[in-house]
């Protein structure tokens, strides 16, 4: 890694001043120019910055939209309907909203997944992952306090079923539930509390985004082969190869999400929302975000309610001990044909997972989802530990180059562009 | 400051100092955090708009089910008909989820009268009256089915629609959120 100077002297008189006082450029320098970073990577990892900028845009147009929304009971429809008919603008506003929290669930899903398959949560990044499990709780708490907001029906009948699962507490349950509410049921108080909370939560997720990201520059990003940077060779500066593939990744994604906005605002909200709040009446069929509807799915394949409830909190908890159960000493799903196999399985059962959620609990869509969540939880509790001690990964590379470049001959035989790369940017 | 706590073996003033303050911290940090948790609680107007109401049962035909509000819970006064009576008094009790029977559901001499709270138990979403299995209530949410007497007969719900406190003050009018004195 000596190719890439970690040491940095500002140029201008007032650079070196100010940096022997607040050494703020040189950490810049440091994490996000002369960072090593693997010269491998694929688009799977520019979801971070994807993520990182999603973040920023939520806050950016959920600090507007609070100067136009008023968190009260009664008003809270008409505020946002107001919003979509009278601000400048604030149609625009409030879609990217919205729909940027669908397209935050999309990028931190496919993060946590290329997390699963390159084996990233393994030594020594579990505090690193951790941190990351510790955010997406976060998001989900944000997501959902966000979605009750507009006081629409979904809004309503969603907070009610979201606080009676902690009613599924003995002997104390009934109590933090009126602690929840401020009230005997939903209401105004817990309309004006959830508004104070979901403008604080992305403040904290930024904080934990700040050590994850610290974590992360300890020991440098896992890449598609698993095995550590060994050598200077195995290695590109930060700035300009990650930065420029981000931004572009960032560009790309943009695109997406605009599609969402201008052509399709609607289709992943529920035309239930658009029915201000009523306690006297469910909606017929009731569903969360879809983001959500995996763990629903397994809340509702348990019949018994307390059953339920830990089902759903044990299906998240249980990421923080991947680490642990997964015995494998190999990071990366490439060399690891039979668990391949497993993690296509297990992403298949998400995804019906988060089918059945959608559908009406009746039928076969019980049965369905059972088999699932047995299968969800097998999967951390059997497959993860049983197949570290079976399975005979398939022979690893000596180092990223070589898994880039091939077996190179002899030690000196570098292609003239590959070692050229590390010093060509100062 | 090592050398005086290693040779020193009883305690010094020192140590007191640090345990005393260390206990005045933490205490006085607990309490604090009293208010604003009491803060979360019902506050002292909801509780206030929480006093006993009363329905008019006169226009409420037989068969109707009708919705009120008590503390913002939702309430069902159903008007059953003898059938549902019937159907109601007629489970093997020791065959529910959670035994009841239905007399002990309704007050004495008023069994057409059935006053549950309007909440599935499961996860509180409003079941739709005159319907299910048992055509009592079925809820859309997760598929708790309740008889003609609010108790659960099948799906997630743990216990039967719970009763509010309430009293008849004459034949046609109760008054919910008061118990009954005589």
């Amino acid at each position: 890694m000596s190719q890439h100077p970690t040491t940095y002297v500002p140029k201008s008189a007032f650079g070196q001043w100010f940096e022997s006082r607040l050494p703020i450029a040189g950490l810049i320098h440091s994490s996000f120019i002369a960072f090593p970073v693997p010269r491998n990577l694929t688009y799977f990892w520019t979801f971070g910055a994807i993520l990182v900028f999603m973040l920023v845009a939520q806050i950016v147009t959920g600090v507007f939209l609070a100067m136009y929304y008023t968190p009260n009971a009664d008003m809270a429809f008409q505020s946002v309907e107001h919003i979509m008919r009278d601000v400048n603008y604030g149609w625009l506003i409030r879609y990217l909203h919205a729909n940027g929290a669908s397209m935050f669930f999309i990028a931190v899903y496919i993060h946590i997944f290329r997390n699963f398959y390159y084996g990233s949560y393994k030594a020594p990044r579990e505090v690193l992952y951790i941190l990351g499990v510790i955010i997406f709780i976060l998001m989900m708490a944000t997501a959902f306090m966000g979605y009750v907001l507009p006081w629409g029906q979904m809004s309503f009948w969603g907070a009610t079923v979201i606080t009676n699962l902690f009613s599924a507490i003995p002997l104390v349950g009934e109590t933090i539930v009126s602690y929840l509410w401020g009230g005997y049921s939903v209401g105004n108080p817990t309309l004006n509390r959830f508004f104070s909370l979901h403008y604080l939560l992305p403040f904290m997720i930024a904080g934990v985004v700040v050590l994850h990201i610290w974590a992360l520059h300890v020991p440098g990003q896992n890449n598609p082969t698993g095995i550590p940077i060994k050598s200077g060779k195995d290695a590109v500066p930060f700035t300009p190869y990650a930065t420029i593939k981000d931004i572009f990744a960032v560009v790309v994604f943009l695109i997406f999400f605009a599609y969402w906005v201008f052509y399709i605002p609607n289709y992943l909200g529920h035309a239930d929302n658009y029915i201000p709040a009523n306690p006297a009446v469910t909606p017929a069929h009731i569903v969360p975000e879809w983001y959500f509807l995996p763990f629903y799915a397994i809340l509702r394949a348990i019949p018994d309610k307390l059953g339920g409830v830990i089902a759903m909190f044990a299906a998240i908890v249980i990421w923080v001990f991947m680490p642990w159960l997964d015995t494998s000493k190999v990071r990366s799903t490439a060399y690891r044909p039979l668990y391949k196999q497993f993690f296509w399985v297990f992403v298949g059962v998400c995804l019906v997972l988060g089918w059945l959620g959608s559908r009406p609990a009746e039928g076969w869509y019980v049965i369905a989802s059972q088999i699932c969540t047995v299968y969800y939880f097998a999967h951390f509790l059997i497959v993860l530990p049983v197949l570290g001690f079976v399975e005979r990964p398939l022979p690893l590379p000596n180092s990223i180059l070589e898994s880039v470049m091939g077996v190179q001959k002899g030690g000196a035989g570098m292609p003239a562009g590959a070692n050229a790369e590390p010093q060509s940017k100062g | 400051m090592a050398e005086t706590t290693t040779h020193v073996a009883e305690p010094t003033r020192r140590d007191f100092l640090y345990i005393a303050t260390g206990a005045a911290a933490a205490i006085g940090g607990a309490t604090l955090v009293w208010p604003f948790v009491q803060s979360l609680a019902p506050d002292a107007a909801t509780v206030a708009a929480g006093a006993p109401v009363e329905v008019d049962l006169a226009p409420i035909a037989e068969g109707q089910i009708v919705k009120v509000f008590w503390r913002g819970k939702l309430i069902f006064i159903r008007h059953r008909t003898p059938d549902e009576i019937k159907a109601a008094a007629d489970v093997n009790v020791a065959s529910l989820r959670d035994p009841q029977p239905d007399a002990a559901r309704v007050k004495e001499g008023k069994a057409q009268w059935l006053v549950v709270y309007g909440n599935c138990t499961h996860l509180g979403c409003v079941p739709l009256g005159n319907s299910g299995e048992y055509n009592g209530w079925f809820c859309p949410c997760h598929g708790s089915v309740f008889d003609t007497s609010g108790r659960v007969r099948g799906g997630p719900a743990p216990i039967n629609l719970p009763i509010p406190p309430y009293a008849f003050a004459s034949d046609t009018k109760v008054i919910i959120g008061q118990e009954a004195t005589a």
